[in-house]
Formats: structure tokens, sequence, C-alpha cells
């Protein structure tokens, strides 16, 4: 028997696909999430600047421009509600010669006619006062005291879940393989995992937005993966980088920037060079020679030393040069978000917002539910809490009180609870972005075998079905003594 | 919060710990207490089931678990206290410890001396900055050591071990053993970083393929790892176009160097020597800050347990003596620097008053191996004071000199002495 079809099918769990689904949970639909990774927001979600952009950089007119300020004052109250961590630091353009005076000029004149507040051109001596440890050809610098930094993984699994708990089905590894036709309507979608119909389908699939565009008939956009590399440097570093740290952009990109991190870290990248393969998540020699370089023009000190990992995020560079949100007249049933890198994090929350509009408006009858939550509650976070309230915690479960993470400082209680939320971690790295294990500067290396164990346990299964991100990503082979024939 | 005291606190049970806080009783300390994080004692020992340990120590050739439990009998039998699934959140400056467990929730412990006996940990991939892809399948040799010896399980099938450290050595024979492969191991050095011994017992003895100056340029695969390609490298450890090779293997393990673990050090206030990574330390492992010790590879990393032993009682007993003596004058300090061929000394300075007292040793390594006889000198300016001949010097391991009391009288009001090695 052909199950009822869904009133909104989002294809992808990325940060946009989940807040488009918090955002429809408000109102009495079914509604099925996909993602063909085992966690959501593994694709650009997970590999990014995490910058909650001032707005002053995009083109006046464009829809980056539109939804990046527009999704930038929303922070407080999204991050408020789904417990995610952000912090409204303000964000630094630094200039280092006479012309990237003007450069900052225009910047500032870009942001005035975005609409954008708190913007400042600040002096070279002041600037420096900010950041002693900036490079003393420092000439000049642009404030922008709107800009932030937040917790781009959080962002996306607390809107996920907050959406789980409003009543959306998420399955995950579930991959589209492609769309269900009425004639030129799209009523559906083919996945591995078999069919599922719909009334709406939203592409918000990333770097794959253009991939399931033209399987939908739909040829007119291209997306381009734009590898960008970067560094994570040790906590101990973060003495060294107090603010966020943009160089001039050029004409090509916005530069290596230097970064304070939510959790703590310091953060140095991207790179920006355009690839062919969208599963390319390898760094290079190259690519990383160039973020020291460019880190160190603007931070000279900084501690190479200090490095604790390096990965590579790939933007999906859309062919227009702008964000596209359309429902395309020749698909009914279709709306389609493509191109959405860079301010995508920032205007996520934004586009949510429009998305439930643009639905509204082509017909989709939205009757809110009273019973709506907008309200997630994350895992405690045992090295954040007080004293008194490490205590309380470990008093009702004693497993607050087992650190098995010992450079982030995380419990066991921490980790059993990410496997018990609404979008539990089901791998290794899942679990850290989820609780920060694995994190530090020992990189894994002292709590991967009691990680393992935990999860095993908590989900029933053997440590030898636990991967590390899905597929064939096992982390463990077999027993010992169970040599292969 | 549940509040206690006693006269020596000792953070880590492992071989270092136990020592320190064994000798610590034998040297006035009335209460002694150990905290440990794990559910056992004996710390990265318990994982180490290959023999070599104990020759100096016991007079007998021990697995690490043997040589841990002779030390866990000694501190039970001399009823130190023990509290183990403990991990310790934070060390200020006068010494009040904040610790966590399941069991007693948060404690906090005001010793009247404490001493650091955290060990070392592994230096991990983006340490190294290895380009490539992130799939799942690469793991320090240590972690590898622990899924293997304490939990059972296999990292993987076929192996490429980065770096020549003792315990990527001793892991390229236990996963042969287990009836894994191991294709390569590659070092960048134009020599082992780890032991001879482990180079002939566990490399050799296996036909383990070993390529000296090449490192791993690309980690290859999507899931899991699919392959490493190894590039050789010149003198300035850059890799040489044209000497590429793929090496298909499933796991690529790192065994790249052991860094001490001196977060909760640092927490404390000691200083840090930026060479070793460990705390400065006198000749009695005092730090700079009064009544904290270090013991073991938190001050910088040993070769052998049965050194650390030695150099931990050293720390307990200093700790000891802390707590139950009277506080005299400690006089004269000499720094001791590193000259030619040396790369760190340790203690960093002396007391004269200790060294009249009886023989300090110097621990250092050279910065470059040296295959025939070479001489190690302390010199006060030009004139030298002590002059040892050794038959070889090799940066994998460590040089032990003896200061003796005699030159006490010769120091006169020098501030400083410098240690070579020459050929």
């Amino acid at each position: 028997m052909p199950e009822a079809p869904y009133d909104v099918i989002i294809i992808g769990a990325g940060v946009v696909g989940a807040h488009i689904a918090r955002q429809l949970s408000r109102y009495r639909l079914r509604i099925l999430l996909l993602d063909k990774a085992a966690d959501v927001g593994d694709g650009t979600t997970k590999a990014n600047t995490a910058i909650v952009h001032a707005g002053y950089d995009a083109k006046p007119g464009t829809n980056k421009a539109r939804f990046n300020v527009a999704g930038n004052p929303m922070f407080e109250q999204v991050c408020g509600e789904l417990d995610v961590e952000f912090d409204r630091c303000g964000t630094y353009v630094v200039g280092v010669s006479d012309e990237d005076l003007v450069t900052l000029r225009d910047l500032y004149e870009r942001g005035v006619e975005n609409g954008i507040p708190g913007l400042e051109l600040i002096s070279g001596e002041e600037m420096r006062r900010r950041e002693p440890g900036l490079t003393e050809s420092t000439t000049s610098a642009l404030y922008a005291a709107t800009g932030g930094i937040v917790d781009p993984f959080a962002l996306c699994f607390a809107a996920a879940e907050n959406a789980v708990s409003n009543g959306v089905e998420l399955r995950l590894e579930t991959e589209v393989q492609g769309f269900l036709r009425e004639g030129d309507r799209i009523s559906g979608v083919s996945t591995n995992r078999g069919e599922y119909h719909s009334r709406w389908t939203i592409i918000a699939a990333g770097l794959h937005a253009d991939d399931l565009m033209h399987a939908a008939g739909l040829d007119s956009f291209t997306i381009t993966p734009r590898k960008g590399e970067y560094f994570v440097l040790d906590r101990t570093a973060h003495d060294q980088v107090r603010n966020v740290l943009f160089p001039c952009p050029t004409p090509v990109s916005k530069g290596i920037l230097v970064t304070p991190t939510i959790h703590g870290n310091v953060m140095i990248g991207p790179t920006a060079t355009d690839i062919d393969d969208k599963e390319n998540l390898s760094t290079t020699a190259e690519g990383l020679n160039e973020v020291m370089t460019g880190a160190l023009k603007l931070v000279p000190g900084l501690d190479t030393r200090q490095i604790i990992r390096s990965y590579t995020g790939l933007r999906a560079a859309g062919s227009t040069g702008d964000f596209l949100i359309e429902i395309p007249p020749e698909r009914p049933g279709l709306l389609v978000l493509a191109g959405i890198e860079s301010p995508g994090l920032t205007a996520s929350p934004a586009i949510a917002l429009h998305v439930v509009e643009m639905l509204r408006e082509a017909g989709l009858e939205l009757a809110e539910r009273p019973e709506f939550n907008p309200v997630r509650k994350g895992i405690p976070r045992f090295a954040h809490l007080s004293l008194a309230e490490q205590e309380a915690l470990i008093a009702q479960d004693p497993r607050y009180g087992r650190v098995i993470c010992r450079c982030e400082t995380v419990t066991e209680g921490e980790v059993v609870a990410a496997c018990h939320s609404p979008v539990p971690a089901r791998t290794y790295d899942a679990m850290k972005r989820r609780t920060r294990i694995g994190t530090g500067r020992c990189q894994g290396a002292f709590d991967t075998p009691l990680v393992l164990e935990i999860m095993a346990r908590e989900y029933g299964l053997s440590p030898l079905e636990i991967t590390q991100k899905g597929g064939a990503s096992h982390m463990l082979v077999r027993t010992t003594k169970a040599v292969a024939e | 919060m549940k509040t206690l005291t006693c006269d020596v606190l000792v953070i880590g049970c492992g071989p270092a710990g136990l020592a320190a806080a064994y000798e610590a009783k034998q040297h006035g300390a009335q209460h002694v207490l150990l905290l440990e994080r794990n559910d056992e004692l004996g710390g990265i020992l318990q994982q180490c089931i290959h023999t070599g340990f104990g020759v100096r120590e016991f007079g007998e050739d021990l697995s690490g678990p043997e040589y841990a439990w002779r030390w866990i009998d000694r501190v039970r039998d001399a009823n130190l206290e023990v509290l183990s699934e403990t991990m310790v959140l934070s060390v200020d400056r006068s010494r009040r410890v904040v610790a966590t467990s399941k069991a007693l929730g948060l404690i906090e412990i005001l010793p009247r001396a404490l001493v650091l006996a955290m060990g070392c940990r592994e230096r991990p991939r983006g340490a190294l900055a290895i380009p490539g892809s992130r799939p799942a399948g690469v793991y320090t040799a240590g972690t590898a050591q622990r899924l293997v010896n304490m939990e059972g399980y296999m990292p993987g099938e076929r192996y490429v071990i980065l770096g020549s450290g003792d315990i990527g050595m001793i892991m390229a024979r236990r996963l042969t053993l287990e009836g894994a492969e191991v294709a390569a191991m590659c070092e960048i050095l134009p020599y082992i970083s780890g032991l001879r011994r482990n180079l002939v017992q566990c490399i050799r003895d296996f036909d383990i393929p070993l390529h000296l100056c090449t490192t791993v340029i690309d980690v290859r695969g999507r899931d899991r790892v699919e392959s490493v390609v190894v590039s050789g490298v010149d003198e300035r450890w850059r890799p040489v176009a044209g000497t590429e090779r793929e090496i298909p293997c499933d796991t690529l393990l790192l065994s790249v160097g052991l860094i001490p673990e001196n977060e909760l050090t640092r927490m404390a206030g000691a200083s840090i020597d930026p060479i070793t990574g460990g705390p400065f330390v006198d000749e009695g492992y005092a730090t700079d800050v009064p009544g904290i010790y270090a013991a073991g590879n938190v001050v910088h990393v040993y070769d052998l347990v049965d050194d650390v032993s030695e150099a931990a009682r050293i720390a307990g007993r200093s700790a000891g003596r802390y707590v139950s003596q009277a506080p005299r004058e400690s006089g004269d300090v000499v720094r001791l620097k590193a000259g030619a061929n040396v790369r760190a000394v340790v203690p960093q300075s002396l007391h004269v008053s200790a060294l009249e007292e009886g023989p300090v040793v110097l621990q250092f390594r050279v910065r470059q191996p040296v295959e025939a006889p070479v001489r190690a000198e302390v010199r006060l300016g030009d004139r030298v004071l002590v002059s040892r001949r050794y038959r070889y010097v090799r940066p994998a391991e460590m040089v032990a000199l003896t200061l003796q009391p005699r030159i006490a009288g010769e120091l006169g009001d020098a501030s400083e002495l410098t240690v070579h090695v020459l050929e």
C-alpha cells in the first residue's frame, strides 16, 4: 500500500535544510528531511569559517546581501532558542598598505549601503592596540560590531534536533537518486531506500544542488566546488589572537583569516581553489603552505607549532555568483536553493523564513501547531559549568564525573547523552561535533578506545560496527586472534 | 565539595607516580595520596605487554604489566592511599587541586607538596600537517597498542607506519604476530628515532621494510585509508620529486614523537622549558613553584622505564623532605646549559649545596648521532670540569653524566655550566 505523501521533502540536512525543516515544523505538515551522509551537517556546514558575517561585503541588491543582512540579527534569538554557542564579538578587516585603505573605505561604504550598523574605520595604531600581535605594517582597519563567531555544527544539529522534536522525520544515509514526476510536476524522490511521495520537494543539497537540478531537468545553474584549506591551532594559541581578523579581500577571495573559534581554538584559512571533484576533501602541501604564509602575514608571531589539525571545506560556488532561491515555473512542486556559499551560514535562518513564505504564497496551507516548541536544550557541557553546577550534575548522574577526553574535558555523561539525543551521534565524527571529544591537542589518541566502547554499549553494537563517518569508514576491522583464513 | 588534605599528593600512577609516592613516604611524608584517571594503576605500562622493562630496577627482564605490578605492590605494602578513576580538572600555585570521579564527584585536595607525574602523549597527525584526505584508519601507535593489547581489537589489516619511535617498532612486531601485514615503516630522518634493540628485535627480525629519509606525503581513501604515498626527502626534509611511491594499506600508524603532558603544570604556574616541553627543574626535580615537583616523562621523555623510576624517586624524596624537614637556605644556584651537539640538559639548574651532599646525574640528548667515540664535557667557561668518553651517541638514547660532589669546590661563584659533546 503506498504511503500517504509527505507535505514537504527537504533534500539535504545541512544548516540550510535543517533550519527550513525547523521553521516548517511550526505548522501542521508531514515533513521528511533527507541526507545521504550518516550525520546532519556533513557537507559544507561542517567545514567552513564559522563566522557570522556583518554583511558589508555582499554586493547590494543580491540575495547574498539580502539574506546576510536579514540573518545576522537573528542569531541571538536562534542560538538562544537552540542552545548554540554564539559570540557577537565583532570582526575586523585589516589593511596593511595604502591601497588597502581604499579597499576598506569601499567596504565601509558598501556596508552602509547594505544597511549594516556598527561599522567603523579605525587607525592602524588603534587596531594594534586592540590586537597587539598584528603585523607592524597595519595601516588601518574596518571594524564591524555585528560580526560574530558561532558553532556551525551545533547551529545545524540543534536546528535538526528541534525539527525532529517537533515531528519532522529525519532519514540519514538516504541518497536521492532521482525525482518522481507527474508531467512537469515533481511529486517526490527516489532514493537508495525507496521512493517517497510529496506535494513539495526542496533541494537544499549544497554542493550537489546543481546535480539534483539537472536530474529534475533544470540545466541553467552549475556549482563549482571551491576548495578551502584550514588549520586549527591549540587553545594555548588563543593568547596570541583575540579577534576575528580578515585581511583585505582581493577580487578572488576574502583571503586567509586568523580567528579565534567559539570553542577557544585559533583557526587560520581558507585557501580558495576551484576543483572538479565534489568529494575531494583532501588537504595539499601547497594549500597548507599558502594558509601558513597568509596567516603569518597578518600575525607574524603566530606559533605554528601549535597546529593540531588541518581540514578542507568545499564552498558551493554557483554560476551566477549569487544564491539561487526560486520555485522554477517549469517544475511545479519544486523549490530550489543552490549556490549557498558564504555568507550562507549567516543567511541560513533568514533563508528558512523566506522559504516558508515562498511556500505559503505558492499555496501550501500553513496551519500553526500550538504544541510547537522552538526551544531545544543541548546536552550539558561539563567543562563550561561552575563547580557547583558540575557537582549537582554528577550527583544526578555519576557518569558526568568520569572524564573521557582529557584535552577538552568531556565526560562519559555527555557522550551517553549524545547517543540518546533527538538526532543521535551514530558515528565517531558526529560524536566529535556533538561533544568536542577528540578535538583537542591529542586528537582522540586517548579517548578513542573509550568512546568506541561507550557508543557500542549505548547502541547495543559491537565496537567493530562503529564507523568514523558512516559507509565503510569502520574504525576497527576484527578482534585479535581472529586471523583471516 | 569534599575537601581532602595530605602531605604529598601525586597526580598520575604510571611508573613515575608510583615511584615518587613510594619514595615520598620513605622520606618523611606521613600521608601520601595518589590520583589515577584509569581504573587500574600502572599507566601506559599496562598496554606494554612486551618485555624489556626492569633490567636495572629489578635485575630482571619483565613485561610492562609485571614491572607495574612490582611497584603497585610496593605502594600497597606502604599503605599509600589511592583514588583511581579520578581526573584532575585544575591545579593552582597554592597547590589546590580539584578532581572529579564517578564515585566521589568533585573533590578538592589541599596537599602540602605536589608531585606532577602525568606522563606524556603522542604527537598526532595534525601536528605534522600530513596532506591528504581524512578517512578512518589513521591512529597513533600508542592508541593502536591499547586497542590491540587491552581491548582486543585490530584497527586494520595492512599497515604503513610513519616514524620509527619505540612504540611504532614494537607495534610493527605486535601487529605482525597478530596476522596483519606491515607494508613499510618510513622515517624522515637518516636514522631511526627509537632504540637499537627494537630495530633488531621488532623490525629486522620480522623482515619489516624500513625506509629512512622517507615520509608520507599523501593519505588516500574516502571512508577508510586505501593507500598512502611515500616520498624520499632531501637533507632539509623536503620531498624529492620522482621518488614518490603509492603503498596500498588500510591503516596509517604514527610514531612520530612523544610530548610531555604539562597542561596541569602550566595551570600551576610552573615555567616550561620550550626545548624539553617540560617544566624547568632543579637537581631535586623541584619546579619553580614552591612545593611542586615533577617526575618522569612530564619533565622530558625517557627511553627506559627504569630511568623514569629513578628520576621519580628523586622527585618523591624531595617532596617528602619538603613536608618533613625545616626549610633550608638553598644557597647558590648554577644553571646548566646545552652546548655543542646537546639538545637540552635536565635538570636545568643545580644548587651547589645539593651537589656538596651527593652526586647529581645530568641527563641530555644529542642533536646529531655520532657513530664513533666522543667525549662529553661539563665546562665552566673554558675550563673542563668533567670529561667522559662514550663509544657513540644517538639522539634516541639519553646520555647520563654524573657530577661528583668534589667539583662543588671548583664552582666558586659560577652562575652557569655548559655541557658539550665533542668528537
